[in-house]
């Protein structure tokens, strides 16, 4: 088996349980993690596939390489962005939680405090 | 070659145990610890696959920055997670376990089953090096061939930055993000941050001056200085600055504008959007990536410390 193989394999092991932990976690915090690693899977599918099209003088395709990386970043954004608002709900309700019963309880800060 | 092939798959079986671990441990900071070391090991993983640029993104980035993000928001969460019955039943536990087993068994067949010839695009990349003068390929394709997904991945950071801020009390609005953070005169981490930043920013230049020809670029160089930044702030030993200031702004939106100001001078003198003149392609290159890794250094750091939550004055 080739080194593209056994690294693609992994792509795919890692977006499977990025996929598990996405549904089966209860705790929002939890689903981000494993969202995160399921996009690793994905971002290193890209690899795999820049290393396959390698040639003489680049070990890999610079273009999914590129792209991978304009990826993270943006996926660093948008996890910030969700554990801001995922912050903000626990500032607002006193929970960090989606469940039908995470209302708002009695002693809960207003929105707009 | 055998042993190579000994070690990636030690590597792989060790990322796919860490994962598992990030997604399986019961204790949240367990977990987020798991995914930095999850992260580390990736990029390991890069470094084999022939991409050091990426290596480093995901060391910095997927490993260093996000880690930092949910250990953080795990602290402030900490006590508050619902009770064991919140948990999924078995029935959609065991639903979610064969769902994720067919995408990755769909993935595996689908890398396993890729046609011999890959397609690539090194070749054109490697043909097309000599217009822009940067011996970095990926540097190449990030600035000069697909420079227009930078360009507005800059500006996404932006929007992400914006929605981040738009999170906070209207009487906090325009102050400083996250909490005051008390200095501990002859702590460690006080101590670490007097003494890592002078050379992480000599650093971080460096793998910006360096990724012109060899891995490295804005992007790296950028988070660096990011972290830099956030230690320090961390330790105490500079407050968050208020995001109402004008210089904030400035530094924010400095990597985007000359950007755009050098795509725009493209359309007049190269006669396309982003088209560099050939005989100014690297210096013009150079600043745009100088601003953006003010840019992203300051955009990654902001976003990392969260919306304003005090008052200016406090």
């Amino acid at each position: 088996m080739s080194t593209t193989a056994v690294f693609g394999l992994c792509a795919a092991v890692a977006a499977g349980l990025g996929l598990y932990g996405l549904i089966a976690e209860p705790y929002p915090l939890r689903k981000l993690l494993a969202f995160n690693i399921l996009g690793s899977g994905a971002f290193l599918l890209f690899g795999v596939v820049a290393r396959r099209g390698a040639i003489p003088g680049l070990g890999a395709d610079p273009v999914p390489q590129a792209l991978v990386i304009t990826g993270m970043v943006v996926a660093f954004a948008a996890t910030a962005l969700a554990v801001a608002l995922l912050l903000r709900l626990f500032h607002a309700t006193g929970m960090a939680t989606l469940g039908a019963d995470a209302a708002p309880d009695a002693d809960a800060r207003p929105i707009d405090d | 070659m055998m042993a190579s092939l000994v070690f990636d798959t030690g590597l792989v079986l060790l990322v796919m145990a860490v994962a598992g671990w990030a997604i399986l441990a019961r204790d949240p900071f367990a977990a987020v610890v798991g995914f930095v070391v999850y992260g580390l090991l990736l990029a390991l993983v890069w470094v084999r696959l022939a991409a050091v640029d990426v290596a480093l993104t995901e060391a910095a980035i997927g490993s260093g920055l996000t880690g930092t993000l949910l250990l953080g928001a795990a602290a402030r969460l900490r006590g508050d997670e619902a009770p064991a019955a919140e948990r999924p039943g078995p029935l959609l536990r065991f639903a979610a376990t064969l769902l994720s087993a067919c995408v990755a068994a769909g993935l595996a067949g689908a890398i396993l089953r890729l046609p011999e010839n890959a397609p690539t695009l090194a070749p054109a990349a490697a043909q097309n090096a000599a217009a822009t003068g940067l011996g970095n390929p990926v540097t190449n394709v990030l600035m000069a061939f697909r420079a227009m997904d930078t360009l507005l991945e800059k500006v996404v950071l932006l929007l992400a930055l914006v929605g981040v801020w738009s999170l906070a009390s209207d009487r906090f609005w325009g102050g400083r993000p996250g909490p005051r953070y008390p200095v501990e005169p002859h702590g460690a981490l006080s101590l670490l941050a007097r003494l890592l930043p002078p050379v992480g920013i000599v650093v971080g230049i460096h793998v910006l001056w360096a990724g012109a020809d060899r891995p490295g670029g804005a992007f790296q160089a950028g988070t660096i200085l990011a972290a830099m930044w956030v230690l320090v702030m961390i330790a105490g030993l500079s407050d968050a600055p208020q995001v109402g200031q004008r210089w904030l702004r400035l530094a924010l939106v400095a990597g985007p504008a000359v950007f755009l100001v050098v795509g725009l001078g493209g359309l007049v003198l190269g006669g396309a959007f982003l088209a560099y003149p050939m005989a100014y392609a690297k210096p013009l290159i150079l600043a745009v990536e100088f601003a953006m890794t003010l840019t992203i250094g300051a955009t990654l750091g902001l976003l990392l410390a969260g919306p304003p939550e005090r008052r200016s004055g406090a």
